[in-house]
């Protein structure tokens, strides 16, 4: 295809958005009302899954040493750890750090543990993250089998209900995000289809007078690129202001210390260019296939 | 060059169109087509374009095979042929000027020749002074001149009219025909589709009379031959 025909086509692209006015509006109002329904989804579902990932990685196996075991038992006991699979960090805490620890976290409560450092109860320590999450049972069931552990702790039960809860929400929101897409896609795609129906005409007579397909086809991909590209201009602009000052006013005011949302800076952002892409997408898709109905092919 | 062999035409709802047709045109022939409605005419014409595909036989106009021709290769035979309706087929949103344009555009041509080109033949069909209206401000008359102005845009060797002053009046048809009789003296095959009896009786031209699918009547220099 010559420079000059693909200018033409780009020319005639816009030149249909002005001429199919109504038409273009009510493509674009699809688009519009759909891709704001996805973003505030995908929003959320970002944002969950964050949070997830955030208590997920804070779950860690506690291998307890027994007593009985030297300080060339306890290397043996960290390099057998290190060799199983899976395995992300191995850190040793001899038992002197760990009172220490213990009597920090409690704060004031902790005086009362302060006369234990002269005979301290508690044992050297094995603290193991995975490299995934979901691999802590499994690794801490292999630590508890080794020689001179004395108990291996990772919050049995409740680690499990947690894995499971993180694993239902995000099945949900990729269903709902998955099923939001699809109805985006025929509501839009039927408006389209609409908008070109009412030009089966038009697309006759180009074909009559010689005109290819991919001729016909090219300003229908270009107006369906721009109907959607339209289309995500309101949706982005909403979700990138409602996120910002979310994230700016709303965020602080939530001290869980596992709540923490996507920082606004590179997400709406992200956020924006996935909403782009799909409006993009679906918008040439729906054109496409639209015309395809009316070229015989 | 058109010709037919043994051409049957059945459609999907067992009605049989066109039932074996034996036919040749010559270059630079100018032929009526005429016939009673539902004989068959309007099929024999859309096979010509390849609007229709037949059932069985052959059909080559200029030297294609059209029958065997893929969907695909359609347009590209097309622009070999021009073609006018009854209904004008104009893009309505077009002005008459981007009209025609467009018949040359979509062979990329250049845009100092299709612009040379299109102010001539909308001269020639004497609506040149019309070129930035769009269809809906036009008459009907000057509206199958724009169409007529496309056909022959990129100097097709054969030109096929389906009823071509089927809406309009006696006085505008006769201009058009004017412009047919034009096409047809430079050299350009013509083939029309007519219910006018006063056009076919009094331009005496080859007629080709058709009746249940079949050629009744084909006259060198012929006359309507139907009463209304």
């Amino acid at each position: 295809m010559k420079f000059r025909t693909l200018l033409r086509h780009f020319r005639e692209s816009f030149k249909n958005i002005g001429r199919n006015g109504w038409m273009t509006f009510a493509s674009v109002s699809a688009v519009t009302v759909t891709l704001t329904l996805v973003g505030v989804f995908l929003v959320l579902m970002m944002n969950l899954n964050h949070i997830a990932g955030n208590v997920e990685k804070d779950v860690e196996v506690r291998a307890h040493i027994d007593n009985a075991a030297n300080d060339d038992d306890i290397k043996a006991i960290g390099k057998q750890i290190t060799e199983i699979n899976g395995i992300e960090s191995v850190i040793f805490s001899p038992k002197d750090e760990e009172l220490t620890n213990l009597i920090d976290d409690l704060g004031d409560n902790g005086e009362a543990f302060k006369p234990f450092e002269q005979d301290n109860p508690l044992r050297d320590v094995y603290v193991i993250k995975t490299k995934s999450p979901q691999d802590v049972i499994k690794v801490a069931k292999k630590i508890e089998g080794m020689e001179y552990i004395q108990s291996v702790k990772y919050g049995q039960g409740y680690v499990e209900k947690l894995f499971s809860f993180v694993n239902i929400a995000r099945n949900i929101g990729i269903v709902l995000i998955v099923g939001l897409l699809f109805t985006a896609m025929f509501l839009i795609s039927n408006t389209i289809k609409i908008t070109i129906v009412a030009r089966r005409k038009e697309i006759e007579i180009m074909r009559l007078v010689g005109a290819t397909n991919t001729f016909i086809r090219w300003p229908f991909f270009l107006e369906g690129l721009w109907l959607g590209v339209l289309g995500s201009i309101i949706p982005i602009g909403l979700i990138a202001v409602l996120y910002y000052n979310l994230y700016k006013y709303a965020a602080p005011q939530i001290t869980f210390k596992f709540i923490d949302f996507l920082p606004a800076n590179p997400f709406i952002y992200q956020v924006s260019a996935i909403l782009i892409v799909i409006g993009a997408v679906i918008g040439i898709w729906g054109s496409l296939m639209s015309v395809r109905k009316f070229l015989k092919v | 060059m058109i010709e037919m062999i043994d051409v049957k035409k059945t459609y999907p709802n067992g009605v049989i169109a066109i039932n074996g047709i034996n036919v040749k045109i010559k270059p630079g022939e100018f032929v009526y087509v005429v016939g009673p409605s539902g004989a068959g005419k309007s099929t024999f014409i859309k096979m010509m374009y390849r609007e229709e595909k037949p059932t069985s036989g052959n059909i080559l106009v200029n030297g294609v095979s059209l029958p065997s021709i893929r969907n695909s290769k359609v347009p590209l035979f097309r622009r070999n042929i021009g073609m006018v309706f009854q209904d004008f087929k104009l893009l309505q949103t077009f002005t008459a000027y981007e009209n025609v344009a467009f018949a040359m555009e979509v062979i990329e041509k250049e845009p100092e020749e299709i612009k040379k080109r299109v102010m001539e033949v909308l001269d020639l069909v004497g609506i040149k002074h019309k070129a930035r209206m769009l269809p809906s401000e036009l008459s009907g008359g000057e509206q199958q001149r724009v169409a007529i102005a496309r056909s022959i845009v990129n100097d097709p060797k054969v030109v096929i009219a389906d009823e071509p002053t089927g809406n309009l009046d006696p006085e505008t048809s006769w201009e058009i025909m004017n412009i047919f009789e034009e096409i047809n003296k430079r050299g350009t095959t013509l083939v029309m589709a007519t219910h006018n009896r006063d056009i076919v009786n009094n331009i005496k031209r080859r007629v080709i009379a058709i009746e249940s699918g079949k050629i009744v009547r084909d006259e060198h220099r012929g006359d309507y031959g139907y009463e209304i």
